[in-house]
C-alpha cells in the first residue's frame, strides 16, 4: 500500500457504475473482517496498481478488488459482508 | 440522510463530449467547457471519467471534478497538469474547441452537496481541490441558498489560485493561505493549514457544519485529522483525495 496514493471510495464510482444499477458509493458496506459499516464512498481506495482495491477504513482489510483482464472486468467482493443500498 | 436512488445516478454508457471552450485558469490548470450528448445533469461535487484512446488503441481513463454548477448550461471540468501524467498534459495544453472526448458520468453520490441540505458549509481546498467545491459554491449562489458558507483555500502562490476573479463574488467568506510564496504586502496566512487556522477560518463545532475537504491525499488526511481533533463530528466530514501529486 502506498499511503500517498490513497484515494476515497468516490474514486471507484465510475467503475462501480459498471456493476451496480443504483449509486454504489452511498451504499453501506459491512466489512466481512471487522464488522464495521460505512459508506462505500468513505472506503480507502488504492488505484496505483494494475487494478483497484477498496479497503475498510477501520481494519484495512480488503473489501473489494477489481481488475480488467483482457477487456473483462473481474470483481472479487469477498471482503464485503453485506452491501445495503 | 438516506441514499435516495435517482435516475440521474445510473450511468448508461460512455458519452461523447465536445469541447465548447478552453479557459486557461492558471499556468498549470485549464477548464474545459463541454457539451455532452444526453447529459442527465449532475449534483455539486460529482465527477466525470474522461477516456482518451491513442491511435494504437491504448486507452487511459482519469476522473475529473465538475467545477460548474448544475444550473449552468454546460459541463465544466477543471484539470491540473501532472507533468508525468498520461492524460492531463493533453487536456491542459493541447485540447481545442470542437475536439471530442469520451465521458462517463456524472459519477459519485458521496461527496455531494445540494442546496436543500442547507448549511452551514465549511469547504477546505488544497490547490485544484477547489474544483468540486467551486461547483458547490456556484450551486449555492445560483439557487439563492441562504446556507452560510466558508471556504479555506491552500495555494502555493497567488498565480496558482483557481477562479480568483470569481471567488469574491460568490457570497462566501474566503480565506486563503499561501504555502510557498505570499504576494507582496500579504497580511493573511502564509503557512500550511493547521489546527489553529481551521479553528479560525471555520465554524465552531457547535454549529455542526457540513465539511467537505478536497486536495492531495496528504493534505486531506491532515485536515480531516485536525478537524476531528477540534471536535467536529467525523460523520459530517466528507473527503475527496486525489492522490500524491494532485489531479
Amino acid at each position: 500500500m502506498h499511503e500517498d496514493a490513497r484515494l476515497d471510495g468516490n474514486a471507484a464510482a465510475g467503475l462501480l457504475s459498471e456493476l451496480f444499477t443504483p449509486e454504489a458509493t452511498t451504499a453501506v458496506a459491512r466489512c466481512a473482517g471487522c464488522g464495521r459499516t460505512g459508506a462505500v464512498g468513505a472506503a480507502e481506495v488504492y488505484a496505483d496498481g494494475p487494478g483497484m482495491v477498496l479497503r475498510c477504513p477501520g481494519c484495512e482489510a480488503v473489501l473489494m478488488r477489481f481488475a480488467r483482464i483482457r477487456g473483462r472486468l473481474v470483481a472479487d467482493l469477498r471482503g464485503v459482508g453485506t452491501l445495503t443500498f | 440522510m438516506s441514499s435516495a436512488i435517482r435516475a440521474t445516478d445510473r450511468i448508461v454508457a460512455w458519452r461523447t463530449a465536445t469541447i465548447r471552450e478552453v479557459v486557461r485558469e492558471t499556468p498549470s490548470a485549464t477548464t474545459l467547457v463541454l457539451d455532452v450528448d444526453g447529459w442527465p445533469g449532475h449534483r455539486a461535487g460529482q465527477h466525470v471519467d474522461l477516456r482518451l484512446t491513442a491511435e494504437d488503441g491504448y486507452q487511459a481513463t482519469r476522473s475529473y471534478s465538475i467545477s460548474s454548477a448544475p444550473e449552468d448550461d454546460a459541463v465544466a471540468v477543471t484539470v491540473e497538469r501532472l507533468d508525468d501524467g498520461e492524460v492531463s498534459p493533453y487536456l491542459v495544453d493541447e485540447a481545442q474547441p470542437r475536439d471530442e472526448l469520451e465521458l462517463r458520468g456524472p459519477v459519485g453520490g458521496w461527496f455531494v452537496w445540494t442546496a436543500d441540505q442547507g448549511g452551514p458549509l465549511f469547504l477546505v481546498a488544497g490547490g485544484s481541490g477547489l474544483a468540486p467545491l467551486m461547483s458547490m459554491l456556484r450551486h449555492r449562489a445560483r439557487t439563492g441558498s441562504d446556507a452560510e458558507a466558508l471556504l479555506l483555500l491552500s495555494a502555493r502562490r497567488e498565480q496558482d489560485v483557481l477562479f480568483a476573479g470569481e471567488l469574491p463574488a460568490l457570497g462566501a467568506a474566503v480565506t486563503i493561505t499561501y504555502t510557498r510564496e505570499a504576494p507582496a504586502g500579504w497580511a493573511g496566512y502564509a503557512r500550511r493549514v493547521d489546527r489553529d487556522m481551521l479553528a479560525e477560518a471555520g465554524f465552531e463545532r457547535e454549529r455542526r457544519p457540513r465539511i467537505f475537504v478536497c486536495g492531495p491525499t496528504g493534505f486531506v488526511e491532515g485536515v480531516a485529522r485536525e478537524l476531528v481533533a477540534l471536535g467536529h463530528d467525523a460523520s459530517r466530514i466528507r473527503t475527496e483525495r486525489f492522490g500524491a501529486t494532485g489531479g
